[in-house]
């Protein structure tokens, strides 16, 4: 099915081998950003930018490198050193160089210098904006290693080196406890997630002795098939908690208690995709397990419809593109868990939404800015007159979000819904009816998100946000906008440049495979084509019916309303359930063990020593003298030494 | 008289005899400057040796190194005999390291009324003595008598520069240690007997002492290796027999709170490594399941108990409850990657731990506290502090990049094709150890500022926090010494989290030779 399994890893040499400096820089970057102090904070900011944009450099040279060579030369090895050799076990420290690690390379570094850009202008006014370029050197450093490095360990490090970096700056106003808290919940629901990708890690070693990717992938074939399934269950739960995916959902929404820039960076355009990557990478073991690649489609079904639920019920308008973004990435796992029916779409739809989402939450960046950061829509409206440049930019974003005809969703979400109807049986009418019903739903609450924000009355006239001030909502400065304007660009043309002619797909085959297509439809392909395009103008319609024409839209959100969206406004009850299954009974355990081991088991010592010496009193008093009673007992331990000894020799 | 295996035996006998000639000069001098530089300055020097010590050291050669001997009770075949392997080896260098670092960060330790420093870096010279002692020496009798000895400055260390409830303590702490050391001596006359009965001369030396004994009937094995565990047990310390060091490293001034969680704890697992395992091998197998049993336990139960502490420094008694159940793990997991996993996690806990012990002594002379609640949201006053402590609660929850990572990761990896359902239930500790952290960091450092010990630093509710208000209030970030004391264990944390491959090379060899008496091949 695949050809990956039989490739050949050559080292690289010549210019590949300057890949080190994709790590080196952000490194570099994130050290004399943290460890440098105040005395860099006049330059700091540049230095952090500029470190990002030389990665890109270094990235597009070894892009068009790469491309010079033949198609099946194009993985490449870069040995940088030993990293943990024991007995057995050789993990290096080294770069897988192949079409799946450039392409992410080219987004990370690419969308992550359009964004360190932004944040010069979108920090501007925050005292540690030094340190805030430290912490985005480090996740833009460790989301570089997990994508280039060459083994699942090395993958573990980035992995959790980002998960590091995001929990930083989703706490980044550390005085406020709601970041606090989000903060937290981020970490500990990814940590879930590692220890599924660590176990998975795990059984690959017991069973194939290795974890280098070569090696895992060149022998995967061993595996019995309730292990390959194992592990690729076991994967895949990392990637759920990596991408905010059902059952892990939960933290992505509260992260967006971050900076808006780390918002687009990491908790859309990159971080967050990570887990789909983690199933494309390990294409040779979902190939070998149908029920694996069954429960990825079926967690991103459900995902992308739920994500789209709760989307359509939130007024904070970073939460209903934090939704949205747990949606596409539904999308982007119902895509690789068609196998090599779709690894290359769900990463194709990846990029796309890479651009196009970062460019979203930059624009609602912008309006923050403008807003004095209020991220209520109640309280937005007719912004568009005030943010022309936003506006545009936003708008063109949210034409390629739900897949308005030749910009960059339509493509390649599209694509998807198509591949998805094509799985054959009962699971082509989920899975396809399941990415329809989201293109609608999609169509919908982006709607909603856009008349609420950018048109019908200026309700902000009169209103005052949080901190009691006038609304004066004015377009922000050309460093902020310009990479706004980048990334509509790429809305608006990614999606055709990377389907049309198949280029990414023939880019990406040396690791996925040769796509496969599905030899026969329920419903013909342009019939899906054109019912995904109705099915989204209905989403579209419908918002327009209910806000849009509607003179107002109230401040207050109304509190009588029908209970599903009740139950979306609560986030289908996905928090609730951590609560009542997990938090709650976690805190009493914790309680009790608490207690237990003050009265239990110290208890019993301290009884015991009571019994010995009268009274636990005792216990205290006999410090007194207690040199002596020391010395005495050296002594009797000494005495019944000698003695036994004496008794062995004689006896 | 003295018997030496080689032209190094002098840095082991240097690096044996300073700390003690050190000690005792320390104690002598009257002036505490003077006191306070020449113990700096000794361990120091005891550092360069056993950085020596390192280099001379070959990953490759004899399984004991610089060896060499003095006939002491020659009737019973006891002799002072001292030599290295790399397991010690690596943990007399990691004693060397942090003694230099602890007497820097209780520099300005304020002392009780009538003590002083000389007594304190005396008795912290001491410790470095025998505890080097402990971990080198060869004879079975000997490590007996040292495991008993080192107790002494210890417990004065704790009973008299500690906290408010140090005597119960240090009492606590000594009885409990004494009465496994006790029932160790059981054993070690138990593997004496037997060597003698089978060969008809008994010994104690080690190497010979294990040839022998390795032998013996598995009913043997087991009443010497039950005698040896609970010394090993009491001191790692395995749950149920854990709760002296919560009391102990509460009451402990910090810089003997880290030698005891840091070096004295890891006499309990490297002697399992040392003393269970090559002595009883067909014991240690049959009872694994037993150790392995309270390993985990231990990890998920020191986990729950470190998220539920309202003391920062019993919360780090109870986290090294719970890594001590990773390094168990490790050790009775019997592979060469667990094994290897598992003496590394010994050195890296010390410098974690270390690290966060050092980091909550610095706040805790600031706030006059070391309780949780009485502060918070100090990241706005003290930002460096709140970065030193984030980065000792990074390697306490083993995150990949820091020095943890490896040791626990190589422990589970290792641990998981031999036992595979322990393995998986130790992984849970791993969320745990994120919650019990972030928790405590969430707890102290963020949020409005607030807390009993930090009344005047807040403006009230929402006011805008100036920058220098912490060192106009004595509450000042990090100052030059302290940033020197935490530098160096910034770099192990980093540096080893990245290349930790010196240190798995030089302890690689010994596990092997360790796994090979319970019939593994280390691979």
């Amino acid at each position: 099915m695949s050809i990956a399994a039989s490739e050949t890893v050559q080292q690289a040499s010549g210019t590949m081998s300057l890949a080190w400096l994709l790590f080196a820089l952000p490194a570099f970057g994130a050290l004399v950003l943290l460890l440098g102090g105040r005395r860099t904070n006049s330059w700091g900011h540049i230095l952090g930018v500029l470190t990002v944009v030389a990665a890109f450099a270094v990235g597009l040279v070894l892009f068009f490198t790469s491309l010079g060579a033949p198609p099946d030369q194009r993985t490449l090895n870069l040995h940088l050193f030993d990293w943990i050799d024991v007995g057995s076990l050789q993990v290096e420290f080294g770069m897988r160089l192949d079409p799946l690690s450039m392409v992410f390379v080219l987004l990370i570094t690419g969308v992550g210098a359009l964004i360190h850009i932004y944040s010069i202008g979108y920090m501007d006014d925050d005292r540690d904006r030094r340190r805030f370029f430290g912490y985005l050197n480090l996740f833009v450093f460790s989301m570089l290693i997990l994508v280039l490095g060459n083994s699942f360990i090395t993958l573990y490090l980035g992995w959790e080196g980002v998960g590091l970096a995001s929990y930083l700056l989703i706490g980044w106003y550390s005085d406020r406890r709601s970041a606090a808290t989000a903060s937290k919940k981020a970490f500990l629901m990814n940590r879930v997630g590692d220890v599924g990708l660590a176990i998975a890690i795990f059984l690959l070693w017991a069973n194939l002795g290795s974890t280098q990717y070569t090696e895992v992938f060149a022998r995967a074939g061993q595996l019995s098939p309730g292990t390959a399934t194992a592990i690729a269950l076991l994967l895949l739960l990392g990637a759920c908690g990596k991408s905010g995916q059902f059952p892990l959902q939960a933290w992505l929404p509260d992260a967006m208690e971050g900076p808006t820039p780390v918002s687009a960076l990491i908790h859309a355009a990159t971080m967050v995709t990570a887990g789909v990557y983690l199933v494309a990478r390990s294409n040779p073991i979902f190939d070998l397990t149908e029920t694996g690649r069954l429960v990825v489609t079926l967690i991103g079904a459900f995902t992308l419809l739920l994500g789209c639920i709760v989307g359509c019920a939130y007024d904070d308008i970073k939460k209903v593109l934090a939704y949205s973004t747990v949606s596409q990435i539904g999308y982007m796992m119902l895509g690789v868990g068609l196998g090599p029916f779709g690894y290359a779409l769900g990463i194709i739809h990846l990029l796309a939404h890479g651009f196009f989402k970062a460019g979203l939450f930059l624009g609602a960046g912008s309006i923050m800015h403008a807003m004095n950061d209020e991220v209520d829509m109640r309280k937005f409206g007719g912004l568009w007159r005030k943010l022309p440049i936003t506006f545009v930019t936003f708008g063109l974003g949210y034409l390629a979000l739900i897949g308005f005809p030749f910009l960059s969703g339509y493509y390649t979400k599209d694509a998807i819904i198509e591949a998805a109807f094509g799985a054959g049986g009962w699971r082509g009418w989920v899975f396809g009816l399941a990415g329809a019903i989201g293109a609608a739903l999609t169509a919908f609450y982006m709607t909603r998100l856009m008349l609420m924000t950018f048109f019908g009355k200026s309700r902000w006239k009169e209103l005052r946000s949080a901190d009691d001030r006038e609304f004066h909502p004015h377009e922000a400065k050309p460093v902020m906008w310009v990479p706004m304007v980048l990334l509509a660009i790429g809305s608006l043309g990614a999606g055709a440049f990377f389907v049309l002619g198949d280029r990414v797909v023939n880019y990406l085959s040396p690791t996925l495979g040769r796509l496969s297509t599905a030899e026969s439809h329920p419903i013909p392909e342009l019939l899906i084509t054109i019912g995904t395009l109705v099915l989204a103008a209905i989403g579209v319609l419908v918002a327009w019916l209910i806000f849009g024409r509607a003179k107002d839209i109230p401040a207050q959100r109304p509190e009588n309303v029908s209970g599903i969206v009740r139950a979306a406004r609560k986030d289908l009850y996905g928090n609730a359930l951590n609560e009542a299954l997990i938090a709650r009974p976690g805190i009493w355990l914790d309680r009790f063990l608490v207690w237990l081991d003050n009265k239990g088991v110290d208890g019993l010592v301290n009884g015991t020593a009571a019994l010995f010496g009268g009274s636990s009193g005792r216990l205290r008093r006999l410090q007194t003298g207690f040199v002596r009673s020391y010395a005495l007992s050296m002594l009797a331990g000494g005495v019944i030494l000698i003695g036994a000894l004496l008794m062995v020799r004689y006896a | 008289m003295i018997q030496s295996s080689s032209q190094h035996s002098w840095l082991l006998i240097a690096l044996l005899l300073i700390p003690l000639a050190g000690s005792l000069i320390v104690a002598l001098l009257r002036d505490q400057r003077a006191a306070k530089f020449t113990a700096f300055g000794i361990s120091l020097v005891e550092f360069a040796l056993a950085a020596c010590m390192w280099g001379s050291f070959h990953g490759d050669g004899a399984r004991i190194q610089m060896a060499f001997s003095v006939p002491w009770i020659p009737d019973f075949d006891i002799n002072i005999a001292f030599g290295i392997d790399g397991i010690a080896m690596v943990m007399v260098l990691m004693i060397a390291v942090l003694s230099p670092i602890v007497i820097g960060g209780s520099w300005t330790e304020k002392l009780a009324e009538g003590r002083s420093h000389s007594g304190f870096f005396s008795l912290l010279l001491l410790m470095e003595a025998l505890t080097i002692g402990v971990f080198a020496t060869t004879d079975v009798f000997v490590f007996y008598v040292l495991f008993e000895i080192m107790l002494i400055p210890m417990y004065f260390l704790i009973g008299r520069f500690g906290g408010n409830n140090r005597q119960y303590a240090a009492v606590k702490f000594f009885l409990y240690s004494f009465l496994g050391g006790l029932l160790m001596l059981g054993g070690a006359i138990g593997a004496y007997v037997y060597a003698e009965s089978a060969t008809g001369q008994g010994t104690f030396d080690w190497m010979k002492l294990t040839s022998i004994v390795s032998h013996a009937p598995l009913h043997v094995q087991v009443w010497i290796f039950l005698g040896f565990f609970a010394a090993f047990a009491i001191k790692a310390p395995l749950v149920p027999l854990h709760t002296w060091l919560p009391d102990a490293t509460r009451e402990a001034p910090v810089a003997a709170g880290v030698m005891l969680v840091g070096v004295l704890d890891k006499v309990g697992v490297f002697g399992f490594l040392r003393y269970s395992i090559p002595l009883t091998p067909e014991a240690s197998k049959t009872l694994a399941p037993l150790v392995l049993t309270l390993a985990v336990i231990g990890v998920l139960y020191g986990s729950l108990l470190a998220a539920g502490q309202s003391d920062m420094k019993r919360f780090i008694a109870y986290v090294s409850v719970a890594h001590f159940g990773f390094i168990a793990l490790g050790v009775f997991a019997f592979t060469q990657q667990s094994g290897v996993g598992s003496v590394t996690y010994m050195v890296n806990h010390s410098i974690s731990t270390g690290m966060f012990l050092i980091v909550i002594g610095m706040l805790a002379a600031r706030g006059k506290s070391a309780r949780i609640a009485d502060y918070g949201g100090l990241a706005k006053v003290t930002p460096l502090l709140a970065g030193a402590f984030f980065i000792a609660g990074l390697t306490t929850l083993s995150l990949p990049g820091t020095n943890s990572f490896i040791s626990e990761f190589l422990v589970l990896l290792g641990a998981y094709p031999s036992q595979p359902a322990f393995t998986i239930f130790a992984a849970v500790g791993m969320v745990l150890a994120a919650l019990y952290v972030l928790w405590l960091y969430q707890r102290v450092f963020t949020g409005e500022v607030r807390g009993d010990a930090l009344v005047g630093l807040s403006g009230g509710p929402g006011a805008a926090m100036r920058p220098d208000v912490g060192a106009r209030k004595g509450f000042g970030d990090l100052g030059i010494r302290e940033r020197w004391v935490l530098a160096p264990l910034l770099v192990l944390v980093i540096g080893l989290g990245f290349y930790p491959q010196p240190l798995l090379d030089k302890v690689g060899p010994a596990v092997a030779d360790t796994l090979s008496s319970v019939g593994v091949q280390g691979k």
